[in-house]
């Protein structure tokens, strides 16, 4: 199904799923759709997650503690669509994928009633099988753009996606910041010369200001590494704790 | 992407700039001590009864191994860039002292990762590094070996990448890494080829390198890839098992997968999931191997063995009292290949074992695992 991007700006939630395990991922992303957010992102828990900062870094070598993997979380994307219409993203890097296959991968996807796959480490440059493969499930596909990406590459990027295209706020590795770079909205603008596609925005960010902010000049926000501190920081009531959170970002948006 | 861009323009405009080309030999000669003898080891060669055996002679370069070669090569890209931050990751720690070598030479500031279980058996180098002027950070997740450093030093490139160049130790990431890499380790298999031609008016039938992330061993085959006589042997790290997490074999226990921007053979998990690696030499304990090295051994021009830990250092011993030299852990799997090995060949062979690196930096390892009266 297509991916909705109704409020403005709307929020995508990030989580790593299996931290602390399946089932409260699960509750998570349903308390955090029903608070506000309207696309998850389902993080799969990655040995050498080399774009992500310590706190998704913790998030990923618990869940691999118990085992968490690519698998288990196409199940739980199917368990989570049978409560929810909301927005479900596979977000992953590409070696669980490989070792998948990405045909038996898109193929699983579709069954799971996801809406689409982001893959963090594969350039556009060598997704020609991600996108025939997304293609034919009729499944999103989202790139990465970074403010360091030439315009020509940014180009590349807005052609190959087809559900958004996910802007990185600046140089640098996911983690909440006190201030947003200036790089952000320059670099939506460039995008938009070459896509009519949502942008969003992510990285960095963890406040109802810095979430308003990014509405003025972007379609949505991607909040990760602060919904993750949170479930880091609140064993046993990870779910209200997220949905507060939520509902505290998208208050009088 | 952005700055493997650069890095690449810079590169190839370099590459076809003479007075680079003439700056880097010089440097490798008047500085780290080019070109390195080839050494006929006679008392080896009687001991093993078969091939001759001849050592090249790379761990007598200037810090001890044939990291520099890469080192002052990258370093004269990062002068042409006009960066003045340099970044690396380290295994074993040859790597972190030559790249902070490089950056006392050339004036850079210098931060090297490295994981804090290398830093414990490594000591030696971690002290250097910090004699030299570099800041060391030890890095405390997954493994707290290799691969966990160049995890965080690429999220240092990416997070300070308009004033960071990342001088990347072997010939793994993504491109221009690999060929770069290699381009600048080809100098050792030059100097062999014409060092072994007048030495034994022919070609080696064999030669033979540890692989690690593959430096040492792409350096000196490369210059004979089309001699196809010549039989290219890369030694892996058999560590002290089979199973996965006991080793750093990646062509027997590996499959094709995607880690730091390279794809080639990687030791993981069922799920795809990259494992934790073992061997007794920091330089080898890496789950993954140059894809150069995967082409090799896919088209069969090369062939791919392993040594263990138990091995590699009884090698140690043998060629420090046969021959009076102390290599590396590292470079001692290749020295335990040729002991397996040239026994079997006829006494007409010829065999070149290169030896990548000196000892010193092993001997708390050394004096650990072995017993001397």
């Amino acid at each position: 199904m297509p991916l909705s991007f109704k409020h403005k700006p709307s929020l995508v939630a990030y989580l790593t799923c299996g931290d602390p395990d399946l089932a409260t991922s699960r509750d998570i992303a349903l308390a955090s759709i029903e608070a506000g957010a309207d696309v998850i992102e389902l993080g799969v828990p990655f040995s050498d997650p080399v774009a992500d900062g310590p706190v998704i870094q913790r998030a990923s070598e618990r869940a691999l503690r118990h085992g968490t993997s690519l698998q288990q979380v196409l199940e739980l994307a199917k368990e989570i669509r049978r409560h929810s219409q909301a927005g479900l993203i596979i977000f992953t890097y590409l070696n669980p994928i490989l070792h998948m296959g990405m045909a038996r991968f898109s193929a699983a996807a579709q069954d799971a009633c996801v809406d689409g796959a982001l893959i963090t480490d594969l350039p556009v440059e060598e997704a020609q099988e991600y996108l025939s493969e997304m293609e034919k499930r009729a499944l999103a596909t989202v790139f990465l753009a970074a403010p360091t990406s030439t315009d020509a590459r940014l180009k590349l990027i807005a052609q190959a996606s087809t559900g958004f295209v996910y802007a990185v706020s600046r140089t640098g590795v996911t983690g909440a910041r006190q201030q947003m770079p200036e790089d952000a909205p320059q670099l939506v603008g460039r995008l938009r010369r070459y896509t009519d596609l949502p942008v969003a925005v992510g990285f960095g960010i963890s406040t109802s200001a810095q979430f308003k902010a990014v509405g003025k000049f972007a379609d949505a926000a991607v909040v990760g590494s602060a919904i993750v501190e949170i479930i880091e920081r609140n064993p046993g009531k990870e779910a209200e704790s997220v949905a507060q959170f939520v509902r505290s970002l998208v208050v009088g948006r | 992407m952005a700055a493997l861009d650069e890095l690449e323009r810079h590169y190839e405009k370099a590459k076809n700039d003479h007075s680079f080309q003439r700056r880097l030999d010089e440097l490798l000669r008047t500085y780290a001590g080019r070109p390195t003898p080839l050494f006929f080891a006679q008392r080896l060669t009687k001991q093993l009864g078969g091939a001759k055996i001849y050592l090249k002679r790379e761990d007598l370069l200037h810090t001890g191994a044939h990291k520099i070669n890469n080192c002052l090569g990258q370093a004269l890209v990062v002068e042409r860039m006009g960066k003045h931050r340099v970044i690396a990751e380290t295994g074993a720690g040859q790597h972190g002292v030559a790249t902070a070598t490089v950056c006392a030479l050339l004036g850079f500031e210098c931060v090297v990762y490295m994981g804090t279980e290398d830093m414990r058996r490594q000591e030696l180098n971690v002290f250097r590094m910090r004699l030299l002027g570099a800041e060391v950070r030890g890095v405390d997740s997954g493994s707290r070996t290799l691969k966990d450093a160049i995890n965080e030093a690429m999220r240092d490139w990416v997070t300070n990448v308009r004033t960071t160049h990342y001088l990347l130790g072997s010939v793994l990431g993504a491109h221009p890494y690999p060929a770069m890499v290699r381009d600048f380790h080809k100098v050792t298999g030059r100097e062999a080829r014409a060092q072994i031609l007048k030495a034994e008016g022919k070609l080696p039938t064999s030669i033979i390198a540890c692989v690690g992330g593959g430096s040492n061993s792409i350096g000196i085959f490369h210059e004979f890839i089309n001699d196809r006589k010549v039989q290219l042997v890369g030694v892996e790290a058999g560590g002290r098992g089979t199973q996965l997490g006991e080793h750093a074999a990646r062509f027997s226990g590996g499959s094709p997968g995607v880690l730091q921007g390279t794809y080639s053979y990687v030791l993981q998990n069922e799920a795809g999931q990259i494992s934790a690696t073992h061997s007794v030499s920091a330089g080898l304990d890496y789950p993954s191997v140059g894809p150069e090295h995967a082409w090799l051994k896919d088209t069969g021009r090369a062939e791919y063995v392993s040594a263990s830990d138990k091995e590699a250092l009884a090698a140690c011993t043998l060629l420090a009292r046969t021959e009076g030299i102390i290599p590396a852990l590292e470079s001692a799997h290749a020295v335990a290949e040729v002991i397996k090995r040239a026994p079997r060949m006829k006494k007409s062979d010829v065999v070149i074992v290169n030896i990548s690196g000196r000892g010193d930096k092993d001997i708390g390892i050394l004096r650990e695992n072995l017993k001397l009266d």
